[in-house]
Formats: C-alpha cells, sequence, structure tokens
C-alpha cells in the first residue's frame, strides 16, 4: 500500500494505492489522523488505484469521517471507487455514510 | 484440498489471499466471486489472528482450500487459539448514525454475507475450525 497526498485550496486529496487489510490499515489511519491532528478536516479519498480493502481500511475511513465531521468543519469524501470495494462498502452500510464521486476533481470541487 | 501452514500474523494476510485466490480463479469462479471469497477469508483470518490469537506471537493458522462437485468452494481455517464462534456476534446495526455506528463485528458480518455458509466446530486439542463455503453463481 502506498499513500500520498496532495493539497488544494479548499481541500486535500489522499490517494491510497494497492492493497489494504489488517497489516496496512494502521498506516491509512495514521496519515487520516495526521491531516486531522494537523486541522485538515475536509478530505477526498482517491481510491483509483486500490486493489482492495477489507474492513480494517473502513474503520479507519469511519474514524476518519467522524473526527472530520466533528463541529462540522469537515467531511471525508470517497472518489473512484473501484466496483468491488464499492460493493462491499454497500454490504458494510458504509456508502450511507461517505459521498461518493466518480472522480477525484468532482470530489475535489465539492469542497 | 491444498493445505497450507500460515504463521498467524497480518504479514501474512496477502499470501492468504492468494493462495485461496488462485484456487478459485482456476475452479472458474468470476472475478466478483474471487475477491469475495479472498475478502470473506481475509476477515476469517484477521479474526482469528486478532482475537483467537490475542497476546501469542507463534501461533499457526492452517488453511485447507477446495472445490467440491466442481461448483463450491470449500475454506476451512484451523486455529489453536480462544475458542470463538462467530455465529455469536451480533450483526452490526447498518442503520445507525456515523457517531453510533460500532467498529466490532463488521469483518465479521461481511464473511457472513459474503459467503453461502459459515460453520464453526471447537474441535480435540484445543482446535478451532471454521470452515466457509461458496458455490458458483
Amino acid at each position: 500500500m502506498e499513500i500520498s497526498t496532495q493539497e488544494f485550496k479548499h481541500c486535500d486529496m489522499i490517494k491510497v494505492k494497492g492493497r489494504v487489510d489488517s497489516a496496512t490499515a494502521p498506516q491509512l489511519a495514521q496519515a487520516l489522523e495526521s491531516a486531522n491532528h494537523n486541522g485538515k478536516h475536509k478530505l477526498v479519498i482517491d481510491m483509483s488505484e486500490l486493489e482492495y480493502m477489507s474492513s480494517a481500511g473502513f474503520r479507519a475511513l469511519l474514524a476518519a469521517q467522524r473526527n472530520s465531521k466533528k463541529y462540522n468543519r469537515g467531511e471525508v469524501v470517497l472518489a473512484s471507487v473501484p466496483d468491488r470495494i464499492r460493493e462491499a462498502l454497500e454490504l458494510a452500510g458504509f456508502t450511507e455514510l461517505f459521498k461518493t464521486f466518480d472522480d477525484p476533481l468532482h470530489a475535489v470541487g465539492f469542497f | 484440498m491444498h493445505t497450507v501452514q500460515f504463521a498467524a500474523k497480518f504479514e501474512f494476510l496477502d499470501e492468504i489471499r492468494d493462495f485461496v485466490g488462485a484456487i478459485a480463479r482456476d475452479a472458474g469462479f468470476a472475478d466478483r466471486d474471487v475477491y469475495n471469497i479472498q475478502l470473506a477469508t481475509d476477515e476469517a483470518a484477521s479474526n482469528i489472528i486478532e482475537h483467537a490469537y490475542e497476546g501469542v506471537t507463534t501461533g499457526l493458522l492452517e488453511i485447507s482450500c477446495g472445490v467440491k462437485n466442481g461448483d463450491s468452494i470449500h475454506v476451512t481455517l484451523v486455529d489453536h487459539g480462544e475458542p470463538f464462534d462467530p455465529s455469536e456476534v451480533p450483526d452490526p446495526d447498518l442503520d445507525a448514525d456515523l457517531s453510533e455506528r460500532k467498529i466490532g463485528g463488521l469483518g465479521i458480518f461481511l464473511m457472513r454475507k459474503l459467503m453461502d455458509e459459515v460453520h464453526y466446530h471447537a474441535g480435540p486439542g484445543n482446535s478451532n475450525t471454521l470452515t466457509l463455503i461458496k458455490r458458483k453463481a
């Protein structure tokens, strides 16, 4: 798994590549926590090159959404969610907790 | 049935998914099913590593995988950690709002939803056997 961050005027984009499971989810959780810690609460997660995500990754996203939405200071949105991952998120009832966008630039434009 | 022993550590989840994925793909399961079989097996294995072997660094996880009658894949996970019956884990409340959403139980829930059958058996010699079955669509 690889994580890269790009700053935009009104939000930050965190790109997650590869596979997120119980071994790698702590790294994702840490990246999201550190963004929140630095006052970044408007976050786009670019999943266009994400191959796999288990519930360990879902938990990291949930924690970040809670943190970001506190005091209405922001929100985590998902972009370019691959089909298999979208299906698993739906099954977990997560698609109601996150806005999703077909491509990262539309997600950036949302903020 | 092919059987492989893995050290019960998260770093081997990649290999565990590759192991069951190759067998499912060879048996002609569709890409979506292959992904879901890998995800269900990952959730089962993660749960064993995290809970059955909590605090144990030398645990072993034996995984057998094979196709029966040409149309159903059986994944069996055997561990020697604390007994844990996933059928006793209540479903998470998927309608709860963000602040009340529970973190636990999600992996078990996905595993049950993604497979057609899940069986747990506490056997002799402190062994726990979890069997996941999925039939071709």
